[in-house]
């Protein structure tokens, strides 16, 4: 009996020390902060060393506070630059809770925390964005000079393409004037803010559909360019043919002209050493050509009228007898004479 | 223990050996979950990080490992020798890295860009990363891969916003590749994310769908240039040559003429030339005969031959020249 009343208060004593030592016992994990609230108000400092603590057991509560760095993505909101274009605008920050007491005295719990970043960050985005052009807020670089495609930048005429626009202060500017307005009015609340960064920047709808369109009227005065250039190119080359087509064959002409010109010159020249050697050879080169010229001249449709006074026939009628007295020489202006007469048509 | 059941006292002793078996197996059973919750193992690719009572006490590598039991030891795996990658504009199915691409939805305007001309342009990539620092991944930042998401979104739009659009379609990819690599690792080290940038890859980078036809279209038309340019060319190389040899065949002709005019006068002069020599000897005989070979010659091949005396005048009228004569055969 002796036995199980020690056994039931001992039982009771466990008990006791398990509900105690839990309400008295904690642990903060390397990824905590905590602070120690007795009866909802804080007490000390809040505690970041992680590890096993104490506490007053059943008045004191632990409230849990991250001490990472924390990450706020904003909504994609719409709003307008300074030169009235529509934009997307996507941003991201980073924060962590620095001052638990305040964090948690002003706000609470992370839920707040990311609503107020969101009214904070939001309406500081809006102002920053308004006062800009849309260039600042895309380009970062003030000195960059982009390679250009050569084809491309020559054969656009409206010279804007393959050309930055020029900007004042630039995207990571902007990025530090939304960091540092922000960040004093998130300091208050205990919330120490790292920085903030655009994650996205995008036309509109109805903006994109404009873009588009210049984009693609830009593109086609491109296409129609190297169209034409093409057929300039091409046409020029033909030109060119046609030159050196008329240049060969004009100078073979003429090469072959002169060449003829000479040999025609150089047999003249040999005919008339040969022929006109005396008033003799001439006279009777023309008998032989003459009678070369018979030869191809009269056919089997040739109709020849003779009379029997030439030279061919003279015997038909008659042999006269020889002449006393007379030589040979005396006859021949005789046959020379009627040469030309035995051609068609008769006299 | 004594139990009052109605006017009876009952001595029961079982509840005395009941509270020392209860005793003994909550006592065995507490030191057999201890036993089992009290090992644990790292793969290869892992780093141990060893938590007790919440604070960090040690990295243990792969292998077989002991820890405190009941919560008092906590152990978080951190794939450090793992290559990762994120994919931003697309997403690879089957990925068991969660963090790997962002929902269909949020791909269109995740890889929807404004470039430096104001112009649009649609830019998919990638980046390979390592955890290399797991208590840096675990306990400076909360959810360090959606941090590293943003901020690579970040540094794309901004090498992306320093360039014209042609430079990110086409001749610029690769100083993209390497500027948003060396600003993003920069970036991720200032953020102390306990994580290594290894690569940022270029995927697809197009025009925006609208505009993609117009930008073929002067792709074709360059195409087109060069086409015709060569066509052109072609007529000329299959021309030009052409007439050159044409002009070389007639000079060659030419030059055939010269040799046989200047070849046949001469030939034409010596047979004249000897001939004359002959005749000149005996010029009456030779000129005599040399006719009337002619005429030997020339005579039989005419088909029509009349012959008249000089007195019979008054044929001549009558004769029909536009007939053949029969009477003359």
């Amino acid at each position: 009996m002796k036995n199980s009343a020690t056994g039931c208060f001992a039982i009771i004593a466990i008990i006791v020390i398990i509900i105690v030592g839990k309400s008295s016992i904690y642990t903060i994990d390397e990824t905590e902060q905590v602070i120690i609230t007795q009866f909802g108000k804080p007490i000390g400092d809040p505690i970041i060393e992680p590890g096993l603590k104490f506490k007053t057991p059943f008045i004191q509560e632990v409230n849990r506070f991250e001490k990472r760095i924390l990450e706020w993505d904003g909504y994609a909101n719409e709003m307008p630059t300074k030169d009235k274009t529509y934009i997307v605008v996507d941003t991201y920050a980073r924060w962590q809770i620095v001052d638990s007491k305040e964090y948690f005295e002003r706000l609470r719990d992370e839920r707040s925390a990311l609503s107020r970043l969101d009214d904070i960050l939001g309406s500081e985005t809006r102002n920053t964005i308004a006062k800009h052009e849309l260039i600042e807020v895309i380009r970062t670089t003030k000195e960059r000079t982009p390679t250009v495609e050569k084809d491309i930048a020559e054969a656009d005429l409206t010279g804007s393409l393959g050309k930055l626009i020029p900007i004042r202060r630039g995207r990571s500017q902007l990025e530090k004037d939304i960091f540092e307005t922000s960040r004093l009015k998130l300091k208050e609340f205990g919330i120490e803010l790292l920085d903030v960064r655009f994650k996205r920047i995008n036309y509109n709808e109805s903006v994109s559909k404009q873009i588009y369109e210049r984009m693609i009227s830009e593109r086609q005065q491109i296409a129609e360019r190297f169209r034409s250039e093409g057929a300039g190119e091409a046409a020029k080359i033909l030109g060119d043919m046609e030159k050196e087509l008329k240049t060969i064959e004009s100078e073979a002409y003429k090469e072959v002209e002169i060449k003829k010109g000479e040999a025609d010159a150089q047999a003249t020249d040999i005919y008339a050493k040969a022929f006109n050697v005396s008033e003799e050879s001439a006279d009777f080169y023309e008998f032989l050509r003459t009678m070369e010229l018979y030869e191809e001249m009269l056919s089997g449709e040739s109709t020849l009228v003779l009379t029997t006074d030439s030279d061919l026939f003279k015997y038909l009628k008659a042999v006269k007898p020889l002449a006393p007295g007379t030589s040979r020489s005396a006859v021949v202006p005789a046959i020379t004479a009627p040469a030309p007469a035995p051609v068609t048509p008769p006299r | 223990m004594r139990l009052q059941i109605g006017n009876e006292t009952v001595e029961v002793n079982l509840p005395d050996i009941n509270a020392k078996a209860v005793g003994g197996v909550i006592a065995a059973i507490l030191l057999l979950s201890a036993l089992f919750t009290s090992y644990y193992t790292i793969q290869p690719e892992e780093e141990g990080v060893v938590l007790r009572f919440g604070k960090h006490i040690k990295n243990v590598p792969p292998g077989l490992h002991f820890k405190a039991p009941y919560g008092i030891d906590a152990v978080y795996k951190v794939p450090v020798r793992r290559q990762l990658k994120q994919e931003f504009g697309f997403g690879t199915r089957g990925a068991t890295n969660q963090f790997q691409s962002s929902s269909p939805q949020e791909m269109e305007s995740e890889k929807t860009m404004v470039s430096g001309d104001l112009n649009s342009a649609l830019v998919e990539w990638v980046i390979q990363y390592r955890i290399t620092e797991p208590e840096h991944y675990l306990f400076k930042v909360r959810n360090a891969e959606d941090t590293l998401r943003d901020a690579s979104e970040s540094v794309m739009r901004e090498v992306v916003g320093d360039r014209t659009v042609d430079e990110v379609i086409t001749v610029g990819r690769q100083e993209i590749e390497s500027e948003s690599n060396e600003k993003l690792k920069a970036l991720v080290k200032l953020y102390e994310l306990g994580i290594t940038i290894d690569q940022v890859q270029l995927k697809d980078v197009n025009p925006p769908k609208a505009v993609q036809a117009s930008f073929n279209e002067v792709n074709q038309a360059q195409q087109e240039k060069e086409q015709s340019i060569n066509i052109a060319n072609g007529n000329y190389n299959r021309e030009v040559p052409k007439a050159s040899g044409e002009a070389e065949k007639m000079i060659s002709e030419a030059e055939g003429y010269v040799a046989q005019r200047v070849n046949e006068a001469e030939g034409d002069s010596a047979r004249f030339t000897s001939l004359f020599a002959e005749y000149e000897k005996a010029p009456e005989v030779t000129r005599r005969r040399i006719y009337l070979e002619t005429m030997g010659k020339v005579m039989p091949a005419i088909g029509n031959k009349v012959i008249i005396d000089e007195s019979a005048n008054q044929v001549l009228p009558f004769l029909p020249l536009n007939q053949k004569i029969p009477t003359a055969k």
